[in-house]
């Protein structure tokens, strides 16, 4: 799977940054911000193998399931909260974007868009839930288990009293612009910097 | 020495003395005119100094941490999994120095050596050390070995607890820190056991109130139930069920047998029991658990965990051990909460596993792998 989105994050880290990478998987993207960005980083992740691959690269992590509400943190303060195409995984995405906002002067999230038109027309045409490159898994087995759209991102956050500082879409390069224009339809994926807002 | 160890064992070892003739000064107040420590060492110093390495040992544990002291010795040292040319603790390019506390009974100051003042053994009159005078007497023990500073210091259990008191009480001196399957103080549980320990120690008629050694004799029976109470708390209930089951040794499940029964289980705790109370001292055994009930990383901080490790200079691996129930992951998790409130960089793992407090002397592949990456980040580059 391409991950553009990560290109993205890593352009919104400022130099320098205190960051905690949410789902760190083996700690590659934040080694890349510890070398690029000059990040001081902490990453989380609840899989051992992830763990040692990501220890072994010099990083940081803590062991942690993200969906028992990362309560160790409580007290810790970071510049950027990163969680990158593991929202859909969680059990409560909407109490992890609250703490991530929390813990963290700003957040930056990306998550695949299951409003894309492939995805709709998946759904529209076959009657079946969409199975695609990027989402292989069939419904019963698939670690996503919360897939929402851009629409319903952008309402949760107002829900949730959260401000979107910038929002990015991922497009396929023939696409790049109708993705900017109708992200709910054209974006593959969706990057968003978020805050807690000041209201 | 099996011979399939001795690819990457550190090989024939022998123990080292280190005698300090200035006064210590214990901190319940006692002085002892001069005392000397027990210590192996594995690998090189190197000349700039900075890759060596401190192990401290648990309750029960010695200077003897890795190696065989002969060709024909069947046991390694008690951490072998760990130390040694090309395992976690690579003595390749460490230098590896574990000592036997102040007040322990393999060869330092402790109950079982001569009072110079009286020309008998301590015994009971040995006064009572706390983690901290054993990190004070470690300090002496590096001055003396030409060491300025530790590139790590690390332990398991006590010894664990002890790695932190030396991270908070010689902030300089400690580069990194490995806390392993410890606590950062002792619940009422955590006492109670060790009093069950004592108790089963001071009632043994042989004790003769800790003045034993001068009549020749030893409280065996009491320090065997002391180890059998206190192995029994370093194993998982699983870990028990997968190793002995309901397995009897000797005896019959038949309903016509006339017999003695002997479950696999018990066997092995009186055989564990036995062969410690053989070469443990009943003294130490008392004195070590007695510096267990004491030891409170935040004592000197109104017990705020947070103030206290807020002094340290290290970074830390904190590992638990999912079904260690004498100091489970939640004991950990407060240490790792509290370094990380403290703004220390910290890694934290909880090790799936079913040998409960055992974990951290027993192999595991996460485990291992774990402790091994991030080793890799201590001693020069």
């Amino acid at each position: 799977m391409n991950r553009h989105d990560l290109n993205t994050v890593l352009s919104w880290v400022p130099l320098g940054s205190k960051v905690l990478d949410l789902g760190c998987g083996d700690g590659a993207f934040l080694k890349r911000l510890c070398e690029e960005r000059s990040a001081v980083g902490v990453g989380v992740d609840i899989d051992p193998d992830n763990l040692v691959s990501a220890v072994s690269k010099g990083l940081d992590v803590i062991q942690e399931d993200i969906n028992e509400g990362l309560n160790c943190f409580t007290r810790h303060r970071f510049d950027v909260v990163i969680l990158t195409h593991a929202l859909q995984e969680l059990t409560h995405p909407h109490l992890a974007l609250e703490r991530m906002v929390h813990i963290g002067e700003e957040a930056i999230v990306s998550f695949p868009n299951f409003g894309h038109w492939r995805c709709r027309t998946h759904l529209g045409l076959t009657g079946r839930m969409p199975v695609s490159k990027a989402m292989p898994r069939s419904w019963y087995d698939t670690p996503n288990i919360h897939f929402c759209t851009v629409k319903d991102f952008e309402a949760l956050c107002s829900d949730l009293r959260i401000d979107i500082i910038e929002r990015a879409t991922i497009a396929g390069a023939a696409q790049n612009w109708l993705g900017k224009w109708w992200p709910n339809l054209f974006a593959s994926s969706a990057v968003y910097r978020i805050r807690r807002s000041a209201h | 020495m099996p011979n399939s160890d001795a690819h990457n064992s550190v090989g024939l070892v022998s123990p080292c003395r280190a005698r300090f003739e200035a006064a210590f000064q214990l901190l319940n107040g006692s002085v002892l005119a001069e005392h000397e420590l027990v210590y192996e060492t594995y690998g090189e110093l190197n000349a700039a100094g900075d890759n060596a390495v401190l192990i401290c040992h648990a309750l029960s544990g010695t200077h003897h941490a890795a190696g065989f002291y002969a060709e024909d010795d069947q046991r390694p040292g008690w951490w072998d999994l760990a130390i040694g040319p090309g395992k976690p603790i690579d003595t390749r390019r460490l230098f590896v120095v574990c000592s036997n506390n102040l007040g322990g009974c393999d060869g330092s100051t402790g109950p079982n050596t001569l009072n110079p003042a009286t020309g008998k053994p301590w015994g009971a009159k040995f006064p009572q050390p706390q983690v901290q005078d054993w990190v004070r007497s470690q300090k002496l023990l590096a001055e003396y070995l030409g060491i300025s500073r530790w590139a790590a210091v690390i332990g398991g259990s006590l010894g664990g607890m002890q790695a932190l008191q030396w991270a908070i009480d010689y902030p300089e001196w400690v580069e990194h820190c490995v806390a392993l399957a410890a606590a950062p103080k002792l619940t009422a549980q955590n006492i109670a056991f060790n009093e069950i320990a004592r108790h089963a120690i001071l009632s043994d008629p042989d004790w003769c109130e800790g003045d034993y050694l001068s009549r020749d004799i030893v409280p065996t029976r009491g320090v065997a139930l002391a180890r059998m109470v206190g192995h029994l708390t370093y194993m998982s209930a699983d870990g028990m069920s997968d190793r002995f089951g309901r397995e009897l040794r000797e005896g019959s499940f038949t309903p016509e047998a006339e017999s003695e029964w002997v479950f696999q289980v018990e066997s092995y705790l009186r055989h564990q029991g036995t062969r410690f109370s053989a070469q443990f001292d009943a003294n130490t055994y008392v004195l070590m658990t007695r510096a267990l009930d004491l030891f409170d990383l935040a004592v000197s901080d109104q017990g705020d965990l947070k103030a206290a490790l807020d002094k340290a200079r290290a970074d830390f691996l904190v590992l638990s051990f999912s079904s260690d129930w004498r100091f489970p992951p939640h004991r950990s998790i407060e240490i790792r909460d509290a370094l990380m409130a403290a703004g220390k960089p910290v890694t934290y793992a909880n090790i799936e596993t079913d040998n409960g407090h055992d974990g951290f002397l027993l192999p595991n592949q996460t485990y291992e792998a774990l402790l091994t990456q991030w080793m890799r980040r201590v001693g020069p580059t």
